[in-house]
Formats: C-alpha cells, sequence, structure tokens
C-alpha cells in the first residue's frame, strides 16, 4: 500500500499540483472574469489578472489587528495545498475532505481572530456554508466508493465505468454547492466582492497585503482542487468527456453567477440540504436498488 | 492478576478514609496519593498483562457471592428508601421490580454456582481501566482545587466535600469492577453502584433543582437496570446453561443464545449512555460540580453503557437488532449535535455533544463489524481524553469569569491564555483532522459503507450531516475563544489553582499523545482484542494512511512556530469600523452623535435548531424504534423459549 | 515596473459631494468605459486598496473618516481628488462648515477637476496616479517605509 502513494507517478501529480494550480487557476480565473465582462458587454481583464492581483498583494504592506491572524490564513494556505497534494496523489478521499475541512476552519478562526464585526459576520456565514456542503461531500465520496470499491482517488480515477452513469443524482447535487465552494451568487454569502453595503469584504476585511495573497491563492488552489473532484465522476474511462463536462460546469456556473442575485443563509443552508437529500441521499439508495 | 483485585478495592479503601479525613491539606494530599496510586495501578495492569490475551481472574469463594447478593439487595433498599423519602414512588416500584427478578433468578439458579472466572481482563478492560486509573486520577487531582473554589463561589450549598471524595473514589472502584467483571450479575452490581453515586453527585447541591435532575437520572438509569435484570432473569431461566451468566461464555455462544440478553443489555446500555429517548437526564446532570460532568458524565460511567454495547457487538453484527440498535446510535448523533448549535450554555453544548459522540460509538456497536468496533473503541478513547479536559476547562473558566456562557467567553485567548489554548486543543481534537475524533470518524464511514444495506446508507448520510453540523458549532466556539476586540485586555496572572492547571495540562498532552500514538494502541491493543473475540484481523488502517494522518498532526504542531515569523513586517491597525476610528471598546459613529457599541454573538439559528422542538422530535423517533426493537426481542424471546 | 500598475484596486469614498461625481465614477465602471480593463476593482475596503478616490470637499463630519480610510489603506497608496470640490472645495468653499479640498487633510496625488468630472478624465487621473504608484513602490522598497 505505501508504495502506491510514493510512486513516482502521483507523486509527480501531486508536484505538478503545487507548482501549476496557482498559473492554471488563475487563467482559469482570469476566462472566468472574462467571460463574465462579456456576459455584461465589456472587455474585461487581461487573462493573467488574478495573478496579478496576487502579485501585487504581495508587494503591498500587511496591515493586521492582531499578529495571530497571518498564522490562521498561513494555515489555511498550508492546509488546502495539503488536500490538493492528497487528492491528486491519490490519497484516501475521505481525508481529503477532512483536510479541507481543516482549512476551511483555519480561515474562518483566522478571521474571528481579528474581532471585526464584518469579518465575524463572514466567519459565521462561511461556517454556515461549510455545514450545508459538508454532507454533499462526503455522500459524494461514498457514491464514488459504491461504484468504483475504492476510497482512495488514485483507484476511482481508475474505474473501468465512469461513476457519472450510475450516480447523476449525486453529480448534480455536487455542480450545486459547487457554487457555494466557488463563492460564486447566488451563494456569495461569506465574502463577496458586489456585497460592500452589507458586509464590506466578510471574510477577508481585515486582511490585507500579503495575508490577503495568501487566501487568493488558496483559493486557486481550492478552484483546481473541486475541478478535479468533478474530474473524478468520469475518471479515465472518459477522459474527454470528463473535461469537456468540468468545461461545461464552469461554465455553467459563470452563467448562474451573472444571472442571480444573492440570497439570504437561511434559503442558502435549506436549499443545500434539501438537495443533499433529495440527490444525493436518494441517488445513494438508489445504487442499492440496482 | 492480583493487581485487578487491587484496582477494584484499593479505590474503595481510599473512598473509606474520605469519609474519616476533615477538610484540610491532610485530606487534598491522601486524595492526590491515592489517586496516583490508582492510576499507577491501571498503567501497572497494562504493563503485566500486555500481549497476554484475555486472563481470567477468580476469587473462589462462594461467601463472596452471598456478600453480593446482601450487598445488591442492600444498594435497591437504599434506592427503594431515598426514593420513597422524597415521593418518587415509581423508582421504588422499578427498584422493587429490579430486586424481585433478581431474587427470583437467584433462587432458581444460585449465582455461585460455578464460581470460577468472575474476573477478566482483556486489551478492551485494559483500555477502559487505563481511562479510569489516569482521567479518573487527574480529576480527582482537579477536584482538590475545584472543590474549594466551588464553595467559595457558591456559599450557599452546604459544605459536603468529604461525602464528595468518598462518592468519587467508590465510583472509581465500580467503575473498575464494570470493566473487569465476567459474570454479568457482579456486572449489574457494580453498574448499579456507578447509577447511584452519579445520583448521589447530580444532588450534591441539594436544592430543588438538583434533587429534581438527580432523581429525573436515577429513574431513567433504573429503567435500563431494569431492562439488565431481565437480561439476567433470560439468560438464568431460559438459555438452560448457567454458564452463559458468564460474559465470555454468553458472546462464545453466538447471535441464537446471546441475541435478546444482548438486547436487553443494549438497552441498559443505551439509558445509561443517555442516547436518546433518555438523552435528557445527561443534560439535566449538569448541575453537579464540573469534575463530576467530567468524571462521570463524560469520560467515564457514561462510557460504561457504550462498553457494554461494544461487548455484544459481534452479536449484535449482520442483524436486525443490531442495526435497530445502530441507528437508535446515529439518530442520536445527528439530532444530539443539531441540538448543541443552538446551545449558548458551554456545559450544554459539551452535554450535548457528548450524548452525539456516545451516539456516534452506539452505533458502531449496533453494525458491528471489525471496522465498526474498532471505530468505536478509538472514539471511546479519543473522546473521554478531550472531552474532559473541555469539561474541567470550562469548570476552570466559569470560576474566573462567574458564567459558562459561551458568548463570556469572548478573548478568553487575550485574558486567560493558558486555559484558552488547552480548549483550542481539546476542541480540536473534538472535530478537526487529523485529531482523534476524526480519525475514528473516518473509521466509521469505512465500516458503514458496508453494512447491512438500507442501514448502512441511512447511517452515512446521518453522518454526514452530522459532521458537517459539529463543525458549525465547535467552529464557532473556536472563534468566540480567539475573538479578540480591543488591546486593552490583559491576561489574568492567576487562572486556575495549580491543581486544576495540572491536570489540565495533563490531558493536553494526553489529548495530543493519543493522536500521536494512535496507531500504537490500534496496533497493540485494539487490533489484538479484535483478533481475539473475531477470531482474525484484517487491515484496518493502511499504513499510509497513517502517515498522512501523522504528518498532518506534526505540520499542525509545527505551524504555531511560525507565529514567530509572522511577528516581522507587519502593521497593527484597527479593525475596520464603516471608516470610523475604531476606539477601545470598538463602536460605531451615527449621525446626531449616537454611538453604538459592537456586541458581535454566535449564530444559535433557534428557529432551526431549537432545543425544545428537535428534542421532541428525536423522542417520538427513538421511542418508536425502541418499540420496533421491543418487537424484535419480542420474536426472539418467543422463538427461543419455542426453541427451548 | 511593478504589479501595482497592473491591478489598481480602488477604494471610492463620497465625501459631501452633490453626487455629480459619484455618478460619473460608477459611470467609468459600466460597459461603456470599463475600467476592469485595466484590472481596476472597486473594492469598498481601505485594507484592500490601492488608490483612493475621494469626490465631494471635506467638512467636519468627515475629515475623520477621510483620515481613517487613508490610515487603513496599505502603503504604497495614492490619493486621487475627483471633481472640483475635492480640488478645492467648489462652489462650497465658503460655506461655514467646509473646510475645503481633500488636500486640507490628507496629502493628494493627482486633482482631476471638472464639475462633474467626465469618466475619461478620472480614468486619465488613475492611470496618472498609476506612475505615481510606480513611484512610490520604488521609493519605499529602496528608502524602507517613507511615503
Amino acid at each position: 500500500m505505501i508504495s502506491d502513494i510514493f510512486t513516482s507517478y502521483s507523486f509527480i501529480c501531486a508536484v505538478l499540483f503545487v507548482i501549476l494550480s496557482p498559473l492554471v487557476g488563475g487563467i482559469i480565473m482570469g476566462l472566468d472574469r472574462k467571460l463574465t465582462a462579456r456576459m455584461q458587454g465589456r472587455v474585461g481583464p487581461p487573462v493573467l489578472q488574478p495573478l496579478y492581483d496576487i502579485f501585487k498583494l504581495f508587494e503591498k504592506e500587511n496591515i493586521v489587528v492582531h499578529g495571530s491572524q497571518n498564522f490562521w490564513v498561513f494555515s489555511y494556505l498550508v492546509f488546502m495545498i495539503v488536500t490538493g497534494v492528497l487528492f491528486f496523489a491519490g490519497g484516501d478521499i475521505l481525508l481529503v475532505i477532512f483536510a479541507l475541512t481543516l482549512a476551511h476552519v483555519f480561515v474562518v478562526l483566522g478571521a474571528y481572530s481579528t474581532g471585526s464585526p464584518y469579518a465575524h459576520i463572514g466567519a459565521e456565514r462561511e461556517l454556515i456554508q461549510l455545514m450545508a456542503v459538508e454532507p454533499m461531500i462526503i455522500i459524494a465520496a461514498i457514491g464514488l466508493y459504491e461504484i468504483t470499491g475504492s476510497f482512495d482517488t488514485a483507484g476511482i480515477i481508475q474505474s473501468p465505468v465512469a461513476p457519472i452513469i450510475f450516480l447523476p443524482g449525486i453529480f448534480v447535487g455536487m455542480v450545486y454547492i459547487l457554487t457555494m465552494k466557488l463563492g460564486k451568487s447566488p451563494f456569495d454569502l461569506a465574502t463577496s466582492h458586489h456585497a460592500h453595503q452589507e458586509l464590506v469584504k466578510g471574510l477577508t476585511t481585515e486582511f490585507s497585503g500579503s495575508t490577503f495573497a495568501m487566501t487568493e491563492l488558496a483559493h486557486l488552489y481550492e478552484l483546481i482542487f473541486l475541478l478535479g473532484f468533478l474530474f473524478l465522476f468520469f475518471g479515465l474511462a472518459a477522459p474527454l468527456i470528463g473535461i469537456l463536462a468540468v468545461i461545461v460546469v464552469y461554465v455553467l456556473e459563470i452563467f448562474i453567477d451573472n444571472a442571480t442575485s444573492r440570497v439570504k443563509w437561511q434559503l442558502a443552508l435549506k436549499s443545500c440540504w434539501i438537495v443533499t437529500v433529495v440527490l444525493g441521499c436518494v441517488n445513494l439508495f438508489a445504487l442499492y436498488l440496482i | 492478576m492480583d493487581v485487578l483485585i487491587f484496582l477494584i478495592l484499593f479505590p474503595l479503601i481510599a473512598a473509606i478514609l474520605m469519609l474519616l479525613l476533615p477538610n484540610g491539606k491532610v485530606r487534598d494530599t491522601v486524595v492526590k496519593i491515592a489517586a496516583l496510586i490508582t492510576a499507577a495501578g491501571s498503567v501497572y495492569l497494562f504493563v503485566e498483562s500486555f500481549g497476554k490475551g484475555i486472563t481470567y481472574v477468580s476469587i473462589g469463594s462462594s461467601l463472596l457471592g452471598s456478600v453480593m447478593i446482601v450487598a445488591e439487595l442492600a444498594l435497591s433498599l437504599f434506592i427503594i428508601g431515598i426514593s420513597i423519602k422524597f415521593k418518587h414512588y415509581l423508582i421504588a416500584v422499578l427498584a422493587v421490580v429490579q430486586a424481585a427478578i433478581l431474587t427470583y433468578s437467584e433462587h432458581f439458579t444460585p449465582f455461585d454456582a460455578a464460581l470460577s472466572h468472575e474476573f477478566f481482563v482483556d486489551e478492551f478492560s485494559v483500555i477502559m481501566a487505563l481511562i479510569i486509573g489516569i482521567i479518573g486520577s487527574l480529576i480527582c487531582v482537579y477536584s482538590v482545587g475545584y472543590m474549594r473554589g466551588y464553595h467559595e463561589m457558591h456559599p450557599e450549598i452546604k459544605d459536603h466535600r468529604k461525602l464528595f471524595f468518598f462518592i468519587v473514589f467508590l465510583f472509581l472502584s465500580a467503575m473498575f469492577g464494570v470493566v473487569f467483571s465476567n459474570q454479568i450479575v457482579w456486572l449489574l452490581f457494580f453498574w448499579e453502584i456507578t447509577t447511584v453515586c452519579s445520583f448521589l453527585l447530580i444532588g450534591y447541591a441539594r436544592d430543588k433543582i438538583a434533587w429534581k435532575n438527580a432523581f429525573w437520572a436515577l429513574l431513567l438509569n433504573t429503567v435500563g437496570g431494569v431492562g439488565f435484570a431481565v437480561a439476567v432473569m433470560f439468560i438464568m431461566l431460559y438459555t438452560g446453561d448457567a454458564s452463559y451468566i458468564y460474559l465470555n461464555d454468553l458472546i462464545a455462544a453466538g447471535p441464537g443464545v446471546a441475541m435478546v440478553p444482548a438486547a436487553l443489555i443494549g438497552f441498559a446500555g443505551l439509558t445509561k449512555s443517555a442516547q436518546m429517548p433518555f438523552s435528557s437526564w445527561l443534560v439535566g446532570a449538569m448541575v453537579a460540580p464540573t469534575p463530576v460532568s467530567a468524571l462521570l458524565h463524560s469520560s467515564t460511567m457514561v462510557k460504561a453503557g457504550v462498553y457494554i454495547i461494544v461487548r455484544f457487538a459481534p452479536i449484535f453484527e449482520a442483524s436486525l437488532t443490531g442495526a435497530i440498535i445502530a441507528v437508535i446510535g446515529g439518530a442520536t448523533f445527528l439530532l444530539a449535535s443539531a441540538i448543541a448549535i443552538g446551545q449558548s450554555n458551554g456545559k450544554k453544548v459539551l452535554a450535548y455533544s457528548t450524548i452525539a459522540n456516545l451516539g456516534l460509538i452506539v452505533a458502531c456497536a449496533g453494525i458491528g463489524t471489525q471496522e465498526a468496533v474498532w471505530a468505536a473503541i478509538l472514539l471511546i478513547i479519543f473522546h473521554a481524553v478531550a472531552k474532559s479536559l473541555l469539561f474541567l476547562s470550562v469548570g476552570s473558566v466559569e470560576h474566573q469569569k462567574h458564567s459558562r456562557d459561551i458568548e463570556d467567553m469572548s478573548g478568553l485567548i487575550s485574558t486567560m491564555p493558558k486555559i484558552a489554548v488547552m480548549m483550542l486543543i481539546g476542541m480540536a481534537g473534538m472535530f478537526l483532522a487529523p485529531f482523534g475524533m476524526l480519525i475514528s470518524k473516518w473509521a466509521t464511514i469505512h465500516a458503514f459503507v458496508n453494512a447491512i444495506p438500507p442501514f448502512g446508507v441511512l447511517l452515512i448520510a446521518m453522518i454526514a450531516f452530522g459532521s458537517g453540523i459539529t463543525v458549525f458549532f465547535w467552529a464557532k466556539w473556536m472563534g468566540r475563544l480567539i475573538e479578540v476586540q480591543g488591546t486593552s485586555d490583559k491576561p489574568l496572572k492567576h487562572e486556575a489553582t495549580s491543581n486544576e492547571m495540572f491536570t489540565l495540562y495533563s490531558l493536553a498532552g494526553l489529548t495530543v499523545f493519543t493522536c500521536l500514538a494512535f496507531p500504537l494502541i490500534s496496533r497493540y491493543l485494539i487490533e489484538p482484542y479484535i483478533g481475539g473475540v473475531y477470531g482474525s484481523v484484517s487491515e484496518l488502517l493502511s499504513l499510509n494512511n497513517i502517515l498522512i494522518m501523522l504528518i498532518m498532526m506534526v505540520l499542525i504542531l509545527l505551524l504555531p512556530l511560525s507565529i514567530g515569523h509572522f511577528g516581522k513586517g507587519r502593521t497593527i491597525k484597527s479593525q475596520y469600523m464603516g471608516a470610523r476610528p475604531a476606539n477601545a471598546g470598538l463602536s460605531f459613529a451615527g449621525s446626531m452623535g449616537v454611538t453604538k457599541e459592537v456586541t458581535l454573538s454566535n449564530y444559535y439559528i433557534e428557529n432551526m435548531f431549537g432545543e425544545k422542538d428537535l428534542a421532541h422530535f428525536s423522542v417520538v423517533l427513538t421511542i418508536f424504534l425502541l418499540i420496533v426493537l421491543a418487537v424484535v426481542v419480542v420474536l426472539n424471546i418467543t422463538g427461543v423459549v419455542i426453541g427451548a | 515596473m511593478s504589479y501595482l500598475t497592473k491591478s489598481p484596486w480602488i477604494i471610492h469614498y463620497d465625501a459631501s459631494s452633490c453626487n455629480g461625481c459619484d455618478i460619473e465614477v460608477l459611470a467609468s465602471l459600466t460597459p461603456l468605459y470599463d475600467v476592469e480593463r485595466f484590472g481596476i476593482i472597486n473594492t469598498g475596503n481601505p485594507k484592500h486598496a490601492d488608490i483612493f478616490l475621494v469626490t465631494g470637499s471635506v467638512n467636519e463630519q468627515n475629515k475623520e473618516v477621510i483620515k481613517n480610510i487613508y490610515d487603513q489603506m496599505p502603503k504604497p497608496n495614492v490619493v486621487v481628488g475627483v471633481g472640483i470640490c475635492a480640488c478645492s472645495g467648489g462652489v462650497f468653499r465658503e460655506c461655514y462648515n467646509v473646510s475645503g479640498g481633500v488636500g486640507e487633510i490628507i496629502p493628494v496625488d493627482v486633482y482631476v477637476p471638472g464639475c462633474s468630472a467626465k469618466p475619461e478624465a478620472i480614468i486619465d487621473g488613475v492611470v496618472k496616479a498609476l506612475g505615481i504608484l510606480d513611484q512610490k513602490y520604488k521609493a519605499l522598497k529602496e528608502g524602507g517605509g517613507s511615503n
């Protein structure tokens, strides 16, 4: 077993993830902003804009309320990378999910530690979002296990049949909560580019300079990880369709982002859980009937 | 194996000593020495029994058997007497029923008929003994400082500290008895002692609410006791073999014989470990002094309930009875976690979280597969350590802040940094990867996916939702602890008495230690036990997953070193307050010269997670499940009786 | 060239403006002018911003606010006064409660005149500010702190 995880292949995957995610994630985010601009009839920023933003933030002064907040945010970045490394190195998918939760708890604690009213609201809302999405992600992992017989992503991806065939409900459910995970409208509750009046910048209000750059960087890692998670539903059984589907889903998310307005957190929580029960649990039950 | 007898008798002697010694330095020192000896005894037991598998111990005296019967009846008389005195006749009736059943069974088959191996020690007993010995002793040391402060804080409560320490040591003795007993009637005897100890300690304050909650706890536990007694009667009268009165023989006999007693004793276990619908007694028990909550109501006594269910896990494997018990556990986990969201009283959150985690253990035991039992035992260990740490920390905070409300713990990291850090460790231990509970939760999910089809998925769904909820209520509490608004708060010079700090440090150390050492615990304690019970051990935890967890653990331990790095090159500015300069207390400047102080508070979402509605719902749901369980058991009984 | 010039984030504060200039600032974000082409984002949070865009004149009420926003912006940063009121107080200059332009309170790097300032002028001012931002960054890097 130990050889599985340290084979050169998974090692290369993990290293590539660490090195390439900021670049690829940045380009995807850039295309996202470009496409968003086009949907709004604008030209939009350069494709590399998210990376320019991060580089710029590293050049700025680091203002903090308490020094400890940087520690939490740094830990957030570290564990977001750990999440992705575990995932792309073929590790146990449940451990991956728990590492992801851990990373998010770190950033939430960072927001709390500032004692700022805006960051406080953002932190509470981020926790609500965590609570809203966690069941669906765990159920997705279980669904993938039921089909492929493996908890390791390395095993899941090698499944001879694409899991999507048996897990359409769970896939749709994942797409639903992906909106929340990506912080896109209508679920951009915790931190938002568009909610100046009510939240300032929510969770990230008190982060500046390199600290804020770390959260942005962590978002890029998370983006790649999430898209990778979606790809698992297709695996190596249908890699091209998988890539295409991931692209389609992401474009759909951009469209939703532009076409909807932010909902209240109550609705966000309830709808996520209802979707999880209706699509996720029912799909899981249905697997036994087949 | 004399150490086993020593572990039961020594706390008993210490308990009697406590009754004699007056309040003061001498008693405090004796408590500490006795605690140390108890802890050392449990460690010695671990060393001596290491690698030996199951060992049977016999007293070999029929006299002791009769003494036991007399003691058992005396205990019943005590319960009957006190409940009549306080006009709780229902408890008296139940106690009479229980005593009658036992005497009746005794009449037909004398318990001391075949005295050969009344006590036993195996790896599971050793784990439990270590928990009782080490954590129990640490809590005793903590109590020395805590109870002094408790009486200073509550002058209206009469000082019964003699009785307090007597009961605590008596309880330790009884707990050792529970985990070492092989003879079920003896087990029941020790079990009843813990019930009475719990009752007396909940009622420690002797005011109206304390008595009310104490009797409520006694009532529900007596209901469980009756279930236990019926199990004994069933074994005596219907299994047709007196040797089944011994746990090991009963479990070895397999589901055909043991299913009914297992279900009945499992029912007793549900009441003891405060599973829904019986959970309300544990919430009420929070009126007891905090060390009691830590010792009896989180780390040891309630574990006796799950201990016995886990013992019967092989019987429950792949059976309908087991599945129903598992679903009761799963429902308890989900609903108790949900209720915890709506609570701002720190001890109540801990109580509900305890109920929830016990539910998870029960769910594992009900499923009863190797992996599930493995996860259950890990849960017992991690939960005992982390939860006692949390209870005791809240107790110490309460002494300083005169409140156990989470909202009043805001910014604790700046006023009581040491205790706050230890609380953070305890909470991380409760819900964050790669700490203890998360390892177990991971194992639990692995165990459930392969469990009997419709129930496995149901339990997975419960865990999936429950773990999301768990993250929410722990993280918001953690956030509250580290949320520092102003800079004016200075750390307290004296956070708690040295006794309390010693215990807190030790428990925090143990929390980290068990997380780091869990592969060893698994390898040398849990796997041999499972191997002994199931005959073989499949690979429960692959090496690379252990490695990943350890790497994450080390990362978490190393990351705080980076705090020094972040000290450089940063500018400190106050919070953004809508572009108004922030003052020390943080306030928003409104128009017309109005200023509004900022008050931050956590989300409790009471309209979704209200205690009343959810508790009501869960009681109805679990009573329904219990009825289904009863029907299954009755069908089983008719099967057995007709078969016999 | 630092990356500051490629990604200038703005915080816009409306001092006692008549809202004319504010509308023009918002107009710059619309598809017609689309300042996001230059990587400009209107953040609304001083701790994330590089450029402080002030419209309107300074009065007794907003003095502290302007100072505070400026104070909470991480360095290097620049201030752009938009519209004649922000430059000098404009027609409100002599009012009993008006102190004058933004320059009375905080150092201003670029003045954009006009009543109201045209979006083209605002964008032009911001682009001019980028050059100053770059210089300040270099000075900060060499001089170690003085702004």
